[in-house]
């Protein structure tokens, strides 16, 4: 998949917390193989949404940030986001963790009693 | 100041059930699968009442409920639902106190915004849309001598809305009021943060509206509002939230060919020009209020002013003032009327800001006041509350480019009109702006440069009526709060009509 990314991109700008594998692993049980979509906005937004993969449909105005591979998983897990929110974002590296809650939106995990949370560092 | 008792406690103004169920068909009924999930409130962490967790069988039956109910009220005088709509306003009025301090108890928000803003302008809203559809014409163009084109407008029929938890009987009643007074039923979906005032208000006027004109399903956004988002039942679906979220809603909207609205947020700015310090007087003083209006409801606004834009010549004096304007809030329990500012809505908010005020230090923004969670102390340590804060830095840090939806305001400095539009405008996003001069002819230019869907022109964070709201950019679509949102929950019916007794002569 290295090949969709912006050439910029080919170092790793996306990871997951040993928490939030745990996760996802739990979710690829009940939901079958996923993708992440990084939101912004209102309310939730700046949060990770975590769909059966192909359920949001990506396009040319989405970036395909990493593929996450987590173990056990027989398949990666795309993580996207907008281009043009990528364009303020792709200075920083993302963290998907989770945290207690209960974000709305379509997230997979919110009935869990949980929430995907994006960290940030600088590249 | 009065603190009031918490919904439950001795002589509180406002009560909770200690399970709410779906509301369907104008009753209660509990969820198909018997599933509820707890609903703790912000203000202490602890769980106060229990909630019907929806799914797509529950959301089947409210559409039932709703077609059921859609024929005959779409039929109604438009009088007859202004009344309806007066009716619940008047309701709401004679009991502002309980619905305030149930909703502060809800979203974690000082009761003295519930009581002087989210409850009387849920009121006015109603007030507001019974005088619209009273007021509404259609049209008539008369095309030639016997040709008459006349327009009328009919409801859509049964419409989705989807509730943020900021403002949860504000922003349903954003969306409740014009779907109501265009003659359509609703399905709507609070949000899972905030699923329980909508219910007090339920109970309170419930019985003014027909059986399945409102139904309520309560539930996670996966569960019950993707099945209610997606349904091939709905004509138009209303929604309150994230870009995400937003774009998958339009997606589903795209399989059923129906319209939407969105108010999908933004990055406000709020510009502040040379002058507005050429005198220390009130003008200044409400200035300063407004540069501190981004702690109102805990920052938890998509018009947040969460970008302060201050002219260089008088940076160093304004922002000395206004981090005493902001040092000066007072946080504490959200059912003080004293309290200035209270809890986020939630966990997961509460540790969304967190990891942003981590962002900014790391990307160099400076700390000017606050920075940190704070702990109030006793009950209040369970809960979720954020010191007001100043970043100062540059536009191009996340800080600056993000909804943080916390009491968060980043600061960065402009030399001259054009460097501050060029700032404002450099979002994705383009809801609101505030612009403050003293000269008509800077705030006017300003205020038209600026691409937002509302730009409060020396004032900020004002929600009337009569006043449309809505996003540029990716901002959303539809404007709120006007009576042109009577249009985004009607169809408009065409008849053309020839008076002529001769052929047009082709046949």
């Amino acid at each position: 998949m290295i090949a969709d990314r912006p050439p910029e991109t080919a170092g790793e700008r996306v990871a997951v917390t040993p928490a939030a594998a745990d996760l996802i692993r739990r979710l690829r049980e009940r939901h079958g193989p996923l993708m992440f979509h990084q939101s912004g906005g209102c309310c939730d937004g700046s949060s990770p949404m975590c769909f059966p993969a192909g359920e949001f449909r990506t396009g040319d105005s989405d970036v395909l940030l990493g593929d996450l591979a987590i173990d056990e998983l027989p398949e990666t897990v795309p993580v996207w986001m907008s281009a043009s929110q990528f364009q303020l974002w792709r200075h920083t590296h993302l963290t998907i963790d989770v945290v207690p809650g209960r974000g709305a939106g379509f997230s997979l995990e919110a009935p869990e009693g949980v929430r995907f949370l994006i960290r940030s560092r600088l590249l | 100041m009065t603190k009031y008792a918490a919904p439950g406690e001795n002589g509180s103004p406002a009560t909770y059930r200690t399970r709410y169920d779906h509301y369907i068909g104008g009753e209660y009924s509990p969820p198909a699968k018997g599933q509820y999930f707890e609903n703790p409130t912000p203000v202490t962490g602890q769980a106060f009442t229990e909630i019907a967790r929806g799914t797509a069988e529950d959301v089947e039956r409210a559409l039932d409920a709703a077609h059921g109910a859609a024929p005959s009220w779409g039929r109604t005088s438009p009088a007859d639902r202004a009344n309806i709509l007066n009716r619940i306003a008047d309701r709401m009025e004679a009991n502002l106190e309980a619905l305030a301090v149930a909703e502060s108890w809800e979203n974690g928000k000082p009761v003295r915004e519930t009581l002087a803003a989210d409850i009387p302008l849920a009121i006015d809203h109603f007030r507001y849309f019974a005088g619209a559809l009273r007021a509404q014409e259609g049209g008539i163009s008369q095309l030639d001598e016997d040709t008459v084109a006349y327009h009328f407008h009919e409801p859509l029929g049964v419409v989705a809305q989807i509730i943020p938890w900021n403002f949860p009987i504000l922003m349903a009643t954003w969306k409740l009021a014009p779907a109501l007074a265009a003659g359509n039923a609703v399905v709507l979906k609070p949000a899972e943060q905030t699923p329980a005032s909508i219910h007090v208000w339920m109970d309170l006027i419930g019985d003014l509206l027909p059986p399945g004109v409102v139904n309520i399903v309560n539930g996670f956004g996966v569960e019950a509002g993707k099945p209610l988002a997606s349904s091939p039942r709905v004509a138009k679906v209303a929604f309150t939230g994230e870009t995400t979220t937003g774009r998958l809603i339009m997606q589903y909207a795209s399989e059923n060919i129906i319209p939407v609205t969105l108010e999908l947020g933004g990055k406000s700015p709020n510009v502040f020009f040379s002058d507005v310090a050429a005198a220390n007087d009130d003008f200044y003083d409400k200035a300063l209020e407004g540069f501190a209006m981004f702690a109102l409801n805990q920052g938890e606004v998509c018009t947040c002013p969460s970008r302060a834009l201050v002219q260089s010549g008088i940076y160093d004096q304004f922002m000395g003032d206004a981090v005493k304007r902001v040092e000066a809030i007072v946080q504490g329990h959200p059912l003080d009327t004293d309290t200035m500012i209270g809890a986020q809505a939630s966990n997961d908010q509460l540790e969304k800001i967190l990891s942003y005020l981590d962002i900014g230090k790391a990307e160099g923004a400076k700390v000017l006041v606050g920075g940190e969670r704070n702990d109030l102390g006793g009950e209040l340590s369970g809960g979720y509350y954020v010191q007001p804060t100043i970043f100062e830095g540059d536009n191009k840090m996340r800080v600056f480019q993000e909804e943080i939806f916390g009491p968060v305001v980043s600061v960065a400095r402009f030399d001259d009109f054009d460097d501050a539009i060029k700032i404002a405008n450099d979002t994705l996003y383009g809801l609101g702006a505030g612009v403050w001069s003293r000269d008509a002819n800077t705030a006017y230019r300003a205020g038209r440069a600026i691409q937002a869907g509302r730009v409060w022109t020396n004032c900020y964070h004002q929600y009337p009526a009569h006043a449309a709201f809505g996003g540029y950019k990716q901002s959303g679509i539809g404007r709120e709060n006007h009576r042109m949102m009577l249009d985004h929950y009607q169809q408009t019916k065409n008849l053309l009509v020839s008076y002529s007794q001769s052929k047009l002569g082709f046949f």
